[in-house]
């Protein structure tokens, strides 16, 4: 939202001077008191406002005295979120009268509270209760009884317990105003308020998971959490960087004893902010899977009908070593989903030439393409926080709720301002909310959404164009060529589509701080150009326009960078006898690749080494199986779909032989070398710091990925920075069953934090601190205090590296390859792939929570297609595809664009098959049909 | 003595007809308009006039016009509101002109409009008021067929569309900025205040919210002008008052009679003085958000200006009369009930204050009540003041509380002392109701 | 399913707002006019009318009391209990109804005919105790009454 956030742009900033119990304090004159004083380390308690979400004076807990002047004694009680800062502001924060009615206010929310603080999964990490601690509030006098209410059973993410409510209206604000979910609110009235659902079910909207961290209290907390309860003071921490899509959001990942607990939102003022989407939040179960590999393991004897056996490490190591010996000829396959280190240590092992992008050819030439724009072109690529602060967005093609679900979140507060201009022109703050929101009522600023699936985030748009993906990239064209008139023209466009391209084209012109959206998932090079187009007509007309381009995976980019061979020439390599072995890096090929190319790609190699965390069909054909740690429990770099490098860290140790990637590579480097070699490349990384500085000597884009983070060797006092909190509590007794003595902690020489609750405390660079906490503030609230202005960057944040800026002045010359109007086919339908927030995501998928919300695979089509093909919505089909059926539900709706068909597979999603043209006539067997043979 | 607000309406309760009206000079004001009255002119005459709002802030409607953007670059549309929310107990003045003069609000409400150059106005009138309802419907449909209403007013460009809007219970929708969001089809909770309804009102356009009885001195000021209605009252604020009474008096009722009569002519005189047998206590001026006058406030005159701020507000100008009969803990725990159960929820003081109030109100009628809820009692009438909730509600609350703690302290100490009611005979057996 | 007469209604409602959900309130309350009380049926049917959610409209409906979210018998009656009409004795014709019909405040009576609420003050207090029934008021009701003002809803 733009309130706070709106603060930190420069614009028009002013300094005003308040004083505070007789101190003098600088501050921004946009502010409102309460974030003022907050800023300065001024503790005042709150409940209702919240930095992202402005203000509504609900809570009454801000309470300052004011005074007058400096001859005002008596003063007056005011809201310090209400009260905005002027210049010579003179307020109180110890008047005796002001500590006493925020004492009471305190005691009247927990007239009806529960006070089951022990047993409740807030406890510790409670707003209420540090707020409690601070207002003094200690005797309770009411003696009559409390009310109480039924909870609701709202779904696998979020548990419900409404008698601890207090009423702040947080939920609703942040679930209905700021994330557009409908499906709660609150009911009743006076005392008598339920916040929740109109009946029991699941939470739709996407961000439902943020009601955990919004809600000052535990009615709302983490379902997956509470199935593994751990209170926060004895959880092992560290910074991670969420993997499951390619924005790249920061996350505090938690641990204790061997099992990953929660996923919680780690402030980035450049990307997330103070908020992740379910998928991120939810979907980090994987790591605690059964279908974890723990222990390396052989095929014996080579025999591929044998499946691969357990054996200890140092063994595999030297059979590795000894096949790779004696291999003829070595490829290594990289992958988008892991750390930059890992691919970057791949292909110092097999040799540039010999390092082949895990992705199949036609992502590749999609990824190729989107780097040619960013880095010809003269617009730069659009933070999170820049698409929030957009007034003019177009979407080309992309379905930014399933695909990059946090920038959808960006989208719904870039819609406000434009509306904003009027909010200023009234004189109201931005951080008045309530205010706001009624002076703005429905209006929204320009958002279109051009794509072919729809979702709810559609009811968000000023308009939306569901067509075909060549159609898509018309309009984008159209729209440039209405910008620039010497772009290239499209024609044969149909009225209704110029109209709307000029209507875009008339709303981005008319913005300050265009942004144009497109991504690879519809497999339209043409949309990449077009959006290309589009932005820098923008720029010519002296826009500060942006671009964004969502891609599939959560180091796509990096390896992009990289560079490397395709998918195709690792499959000739091994089949025309070029190489016979093969290191496929945390990669499912068969989620890349047809099926019988797969097979026989592994079949015909000799030796197949794979290198994976969890067991997948290209696992089950591994002749030796290396296990690896996933991002929680390594150290490395991913480079988001902005460009920007972020540094995760091992959060704990984990069972069994697991290891980064990276780190068996240069094992298996060494194993390789003849022991009278000297050891070179990978073989040489020993610790993390190395492959750090190998990675930034791997390409000239990465030679900044040693700023992204402190090396292992920084140190702060002499102290390395501790994981744990200094309560965690029970390091002898957890493991009691086993030994009474204390084992000495884990030595990590990858990074300058350590396993222990001991170390130094104090100001860090953002990376390395392990929960946000500061003395009397024990929830996620205590990220006010390391910012300097509440909302603002961290303190010494270091948000990550932006590996690709513009160098460009001018835009290169206009992409000219305008598609032809798309022209359904009698037979053929173009098969288009179906994203999905639940499901499309390879890892995320292995969590319990996520897997119950993965929908049952079905194909959707147009109504008219439906009735062409005879088929009825929510009949079930067999359509067979390459080889293999799957059973699929008909969804048929008016926005599938009419000749193509929207597939979604569930968990076997296999980019490898879509777009393509398909008849479905003779690829549907119905039931019917059948039952007619 | 003049009564232009009823002097045209049935004794026996039935409505002024829309001939009667006419008759009687109705919608003349309007035909002034064309002969040149600008709607500054209009503005200018309502301050003039020193019209003061009769829902009870009894906020000058002059000066609230001008915060209203005015001129060719003002948004458009511009809304005026009647408030005919009406439902702080013990009032019944808007009812009494809804029903007996429809007419009179509607020509009200278009001569603000003019005013203003607001095109669209609603009377928001709460939903138990059915016969009002009624009435108002024929008379606005009556104002249609006219062409008073959705029809340019001759010679003046200017056109006015009114519509009813029935509420469905809630007292808070008489908040001005509550009563927005009820308009609106939202949950009615008070927005904050600034920005104020002039400029940011129902959906986000300029709005002006009068109470229903200020409408009804508009027609009168556009006739007959400023001097000639401040020569209607004995004070400084013009016009006359619909006070009333209700409680042990002989004649319980409402009378219009000019700003500033003092309580005891209004009692005594109009009102015939307490019932055989029953003796004065004391008296809320104005709806159950006031304070308690008692027997030596009984000579002020009763208006806007004239009350000091610590003695008390006039309100709406509809009394309650607590008498000797009546327990004062009994009647102010009636009170907070109400607004206990009125509250809406939005601010903590408010929405947790009034009912442990109610509570400890109950414990005293119940005779378990000790010293420290005094203290409590004390407490909540300290924070629950202006500014310190979000809206008038809960400080309002508190002005009878208050002042019975004052007053009558004598008798909440003899419930804890006696640990009964004195007042009933046996220890009550009350519910917790609240 | 909304019947043609209240969608009719319904449709002359929304023409008196600029946004269609203004009309949340006047549309619960035509329909129930009709129906007698909100069941989940009806909300659904309105939601559906003004296009927002259920959600948002119960949010709406259950913040007001004459909204009924549960069914009533064929006549309500409204006690005002505020505080012209408790001075009144308003107390004391309450148990009259009680002790006549068998039903508290709040509950309806066993053969459907009667619901007994609650109400804030009637804008009858100088007729107090006031009570209305369905949309009809009664003034100066005592305890001996009652029973015939009562007995004219069968
Ligand atoms: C809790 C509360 C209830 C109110 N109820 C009413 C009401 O029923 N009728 C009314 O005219 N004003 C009521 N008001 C006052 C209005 O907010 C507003 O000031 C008034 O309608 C303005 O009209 P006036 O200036 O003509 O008096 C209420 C105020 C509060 C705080
Ligand atoms: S004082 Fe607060 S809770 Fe009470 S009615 Fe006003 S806003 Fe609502
Ligand atoms: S934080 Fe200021 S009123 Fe809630």
């Amino acid at each position: 939202m733009a309130s706070q956030a709106c603060a930190t742009e420069g614009v028009g900033l002013t300094m005003a001077t308040i004083i505070v119990d007789n101190k003098s304090y600088t501050v921004d004159e946009r502010q409102n008191l309460l974030a003022a004083c907050l800023g300065h380390g001024l503790n005042v308690p709150y409940f209702c406002w919240h930095p992202a979400m402005g203000s509504v004076g609900a809570c009454r807990q801000c309470a300052v005295k004011q005074f007058k002047d400096d001859r005002d004694q008596s003063g007056r009680l005011v809201m310090s979120c209400m009260t905005p800062v002027t210049n010579g502001t003179r307020i109180s924060i110890d008047d005796p009268e002001a500590k006493a009615f925020r004492a009471s206010v305190i005691e009247w929310l927990m007239v009806n509270h529960p006070h089951d603080c022990p047993v409740c999964d807030e406890g510790g990490e409670c707003h209420l209760q540090d707020m409690t601690v601070m207002t003094g509030h200690v005797y309770r006098r009411y003696r009559f009884p409390k009310r109480t209410h039924r909870n609701q059973s709202l779904g696998p993410f979020i548990r419900h317990e409404m008698n601890r409510c207090i009423q702040c209206y947080r939920c609703v604000r942040f679930y209905r105003d700021y994330a557009g979910g409908r499906d709660l609110n609150v009911f009743g009235s006076h005392d008598a308020l339920y916040f929740g659902r109109e009946q029991d079910g699941t939470l739709e909207n996407a961000f439902s998971g943020n009601l955990v961290e919004v809600c000052p209290t535990g009615v709302f907390t983490d379902k997956t959490f509470f199935h593994h309860y751990t209170r926060k003071w004895d959880l092992q921490s560290a910074q991670s960087i969420c993997s499951h899509c390619s924005l790249g959001c920061n996350t505090t990942a938690s641990e204790r004893s061997g099992i990953l607990r929660r996923i919680t939102n780690r402030f980035n003022s450049q990307v997330n902010g103070y908020f992740l989407c379910d998928r991120g939040r939810f979907g980090y179960e994987y790591v605690n899977s059964d279908k974890r590999i723990r222990h390396a393991r052989v095929r014996p004897d080579q025999n591929r009908t044998k499946s691969a056996q357990p054996q200890e490490a140092s063994e595999v190591l030297n059979i590795i070593g000894e096949r790779l010996r004696s291999a003829h000829g070595l490829i290594g396959i990289g992958s988008p989903r892991a750390s930059l280190e890992a691919n970057v240590a791949l292909r110092t092992l097999v040799g540039p030439q010999q390092f082949i992008l895990g992705i199949n050819e036609h992502e590749h030439q999609l990824l190729s393409k989107v780097f040619n724009v960013l880095q010809t072109g003269p617009v730069p690529s659009a933070s999170i926080h820049d698409a929030e602060q957009a007034d003019a967005v177009l979407v080309l093609g992309t379905d930014l709720l399933n695909e990059a679900p946090r920038l959808a979140l960006a989208l719904l507060q870039s819609i406000r301002q434009q509306p904003m201009e009027r909010v200023d022109e009234l004189k109201i703050p931005r951080w008045d909310e309530a205010a706001v929101r009624n002076a703005v009522q429905n209006r929204r600023g320009p958002l279109f959404l051009a794509g072919s699936q729809r979702t709810w985030f559609h009811d968000y748009a000023t308009d939306s164009y569901f067509a075909a993906p060549d159609d898509i990239a018309r309009l984008g064209f159209a729209v440039a060529e209405h910008i620039a008139p010497d772009a290239p023209t499209v024609s044969d466009l149909p009225d209704n589509v110029t109209i709307l391209a000029r209507r875009v084209a008339k709303s981005l012109s008319g913005a300050q701080r265009p942004l144009i959206i497109a991504g690879t998932g519809s497999g339209s090079l043409a949309m990449i150009e077009a959006a290309a187009n589009v932005a820098w007509a923008l720029h010519r007309q002296g826009k500060q326009s942006r671009l964004s381009f969502v891609l599939p995976e959560c180091n796509s980019t990096g390896l992009a960078l990289l560079g490397g061979g395709r998918l195709q020439d690792a499959f000739d390599s091994i089949s025309q006898g070029k190489a016979d072995t093969v290191i496929v890096l945390e990669n499912n090929l068969y989620r890349r690749a047809e099926e019988e190319q797969v097979d026989a790609f592994f079949d015909t190699a000799h030796t197949v080494i794979v290198i994976d965390s969890l067991e997948n069909r290209t696992t089950a054909k591994a002749d030796v199986l290396l296990p690896t740690a996933t991002a929680p429990e390594s150290d490395g770099t991913f480079v988001s779909q902005e460009g920007r490098a972020q540094r995760f860290y091992q959060v704990f140790i984990p069972e069994g032989e697991i290891r980064e990637s990276w780190r068996w590579l240069s094992e298996l480097a060494r194993a390789a070398s003849q022991e009278t070699d000297v050891d070179r490349g990978v073989a040489t990384w020993h610790n993390y710091d190395d492959a750090v500085s190998a990675t930034a000597r791997a390409a000239p884009e990465l030679a900044h990925t040693g700023k992204v983070a402190p090396s292992a060797s920084f140190r702060l006092m002499g102290q390395k920075i501790p994981r744990q909190s200094d309560r965690c509590s029970g390091r002898t007794s957890l493991i009691a069953h086993l030994t009474v003595h204390e084992p000495p902690p884990p030595v990590d020489h990858d990074s300058p934090l350590g396993f222990t609750m001991e170390g130094y405390r104090g100001p860090l660079p953002s990376p390395l601190i392990s929960q946000f906490w500061a003395p009397g503030w024990n929830s996620i609230q205590a990220v006010n205090t390391y910012q300097d202005e509440v909302g603002g960057p961290l303190r010494d944040e270091m948000p990550g590296v932006r590996l690709i800026e513009p160098v460009a002045t001018q835009a290169p010359a206009w992409f000219t390859a305008i598609p032809h109007l798309f022209q359904p086919r009698s037979d053929q339908w173009l098969l288009l792939a179906r994203p999905a927030l639940f499901g499309s995501d390879e890892l995320s998928n292995q969590s319990s929570a996520i897997a119950e919300r993965i929908a049952q695979p079905f194909l959707s089509l147009h109504l008219s297609d439906g009735a062409r093909l005879s088929l009825d919505d929510h009949s079930m089909i067999d359509l067979t595809l390459q080889g293999t059926t799957y059973r699929l539900a008909v969804h048929l709706d008016p926005y599938t664009p009419v000749g193509t068909a929207g597939l979604f597979l569930g968990t076997e999603v296999s980019s490898g098959q879509v777009p393509a043209w398909v008849d479905l006539f003779k690829a549907i067997t119905t039931e019917q049909q059948r039952r007619v043979a | 003595m003049e009564r232009p607000l009823t002097q045209h309406t049935h004794p026996d309760g039935t409505t002024r007809t829309f001939r009667e009206y006419v008759q009687d000079g109705g919608y003349r004001g309007l035909q002034r308009l064309a002969s040149g009255l600008a709607p500054k002119d209009v503005q200018r005459l309502v301050s003039e006039a020193g019209l003061r709002g009769r829902g009870g802030g009894g906020f000058p409607t002059g000066t609230k016009w001008s915060f209203v953007p005015m001129g060719p670059d003002a948004p458009k549309p511009k809304y005026i509101v009647a408030n005919g929310d009406e439902m702080e107990p013990g009032t019944f003045k808007d009812r009494v002109l809804m029903e007996g003069d429809p007419h009179g609000l509607v020509e009200g409400m278009i001569l603000a409009g003019y005013a203003l150059d607001a095109e669209v106005g609603y009377i928001f009138l709460r939903g138990e008021y059915h016969l009002s309802a009624q009435r108002l419907n024929q008379a606005i449909a009556e104002a249609y067929a006219e062409g008073y209403l959705g029809k340019t007013i001759p010679g003046t460009g200017f056109r006015f569309d009114l519509h009813l809007h029935a509420s469905a219970g809630r007292y808070i929708c008489g908040e001005e900025t509550a009563l927005i969001n009820a308009l609106e089809g939202k949950r009615a909770v008070p927005r904050a205040k600034p920005p104020f309804p002039q400029t940011v009102g129902l959906w986000g356009q300029p709005t002006v919210v009068q109470n229903v009885e200020t409408f009804y001195n508009l027609p009168h000021i556009v006739n007959h002008g400023a001097a000639w209605y401040h020569g209607l009252s004995r004070t400084q604020d013009g016009g006359t008052k619909i006070y009333g009474v209700s409680g042990r008096v002989t004649h319980p009722g409402w009378w219009e009679l000019p700003l500033g009569t003092t309580a005891r002519e209004i009692l005594e005189e109009h009102a015939g003085g307490m019932l055989k047998g029953v003796h004065f206590r004391g008296v809320l001026p104005g709806g159950i958000s006031t304070a308690f006058l008692i027997e030596g406030h009984l000579d002020l005159p009763l208006d806007f200006s004239s009350l000091p701020a610590q003695v008390g507000r006039l309100g709406t100008g509809t009394m309650i009369v607590l008498d000797d009969h009546t327990c004062p803990v009994g009647f102010v725990l009636n009170l907070e009930r109400f607004f206990a159960r009125e509250s809406c929820g939005w601010c903590t003081p408010c929405r947790e204050g009034l009912p442990w109030v109610a509570r400890i109100l109950t414990s005293f009628e119940e005779g378990h009540a000790s010293k420290d809820d005094l203290a409590l009692l004390d407490m909540h009438t300290k924070w629950l003041a202006p500014g310190h909730t979000f809206c008038g509600l809960a400080p309002g609350a508190m002005a009878p509380l208050q002042s019975a703690l004052q007053y009558f302290r004598d008798d909440f100490e003899q419930h804890i002392s006696r640990g009964r009611c004195p007042w009933r005979h046996k220890p009550a057996q009350l519910k917790v109701l609240v | 399913m909304l019947s043609d007469t209240e969608r009719r209604e319904l449709e002359e409602a929304v023409k008196h707002y600029p946004d269609k959900r203004g009309a949340a309130i006047d549309a619960l309350l035509t329909i129930q006019r009709r129906r007698g009380w909100i069941s989940d049926d009806s909300l659904l049917e309105i939601a559906q009318f003004l296009e927002i959610t259920v959600e948002e409209l119960d949010s709406v409906a259950t913040f007001y009391n004459l909204v009924f979210r549960k069914p009533v018998g064929r006549h309500v009656a409204f006690m005002c209990d505020s505080i012209s009409c408790w001075i009144k004795g308003c107390e004391r014709v309450q148990e009259q109804i009680k002790k006549l019909y068998d039903v508290e405040l709040g509950q309806t009576t066993s053969d459907g005919r009667l619901t007994l609420l609650p109400i804030a003050c009637l804008g009858q207090c100088g007729r107090a105790p006031a009570m209305m029934i369905d949309q009809d008021v009664h003034g100066d009701v005592t305890p001996d009454t009652i029973e015939q003002i009562v007995e004219k809803y069968k």
